[in-house]
């Protein structure tokens, strides 16, 4: 069901890269409408960003982060064909991973 | 027998809340849960980062809407030009957890920028927090929200 879209592409010196995370991010505080009870927490905590095989980017998220996590980091020495490759773990402990190569 | 099954029982329960705990401990490593459910800005930076104190700085800019029409969806972009940036840290100063987000650069070839989209509850401050080398920079912009985020 969830799936992790990565663009990268090489903006002057610069590497950027833009993701795009599948994921409900409940944060455990908001209620059903309907049965007026509380939704349980999921969402992402943990996300790591590689570059080639070295980590770049940890980041740590909460339930406050907006559904569908999205993201955005630039980082230098990146070449075109270059595999970048974005991973998540959520509070159940599920996680995703996907690659991509930066565009030329 | 009546006792030894109740005992049985308790141990029972006892191994299953523990194995529970050290799931969730173990999903959790690397995650500061207590930073992250904190409900104050300060105790949830000092456990997060180590936080005493920041400095302000216009050295980090903040760029967010002034008005989010929607709370659940309010883009924010971070960037600084302040040296040798080890994290940006984002709190929504009136969510009911403020920490947001944090964001590790781990490697210094990464550009101190980080932009993501968040939840805001109500018309709040958007604080950066920077680490830079062994110190702490903050900066912050108001967002006025006209329907908030974090509701039902």
């Amino acid at each position: 069901m969830s799936e992790i879209k990565i663009r990268a592409k090489i903006e002057g010196d610069e590497t950027v890269v833009k993701c795009l995370m599948t994921h409900p991010m409940e944060s455990g505080m908001r209620k059903d409408n309907k049965t007026g009870e509380l939704i349980p927490a999921h969402f992402i905590q943990e996300v790591i960003c590689k570059h080639k095989d070295r980590i770049v980017l940890k980041a740590a998220l909460s339930g406050g982060v907006s559904q569908n996590p999205y993201l955005s980091f630039k980082f230098k020495g990146g070449a075109a064909g270059d595999p970048i490759e974005i991973s998540w773990t959520d509070n159940k402990g599920e996680s995703q991973s996907a690659k991509a190569e930066i565009a030329g | 027998m009546m006792i030894d099954r109740k005992r049985r029982t308790l141990i029972l329960g006892a191994l299953t809340g523990c194995s529970a705990w050290l799931a969730s401990r173990l999903a959790l490593a690397g995650w500061n849960a207590d930073a992250f459910h904190s409900k104050d800005i300060t105790s949830a930076l000092k456990g997060l980062l180590g936080m005493e104190s920041a400095e302000t700085s216009e050295r980090i800019q903040i760029k967010a809407p002034d008005i989010a029409e929607n709370g659940a969806v309010v883009p924010i972009t971070v960037e600084t030009d302040l040296p040798d940036v080890r994290s940006i840290t984002l709190v929504a100063a009136k969510n009911p957890n403020p920490l947001v987000a944090s964001f590790e650069f781990v490697d210094p070839s990464v550009t101190p920028f980080v932009s993501t989209r968040i939840k805001m509850a109500e018309t709040a401050d958007l604080i950066a927090v920077v680490q830079s080398g062994d110190k702490f920079y903050q900066n912050a912009r108001t967002v006025k929200v006209t329907i908030g985020g974090c509701g039902g």
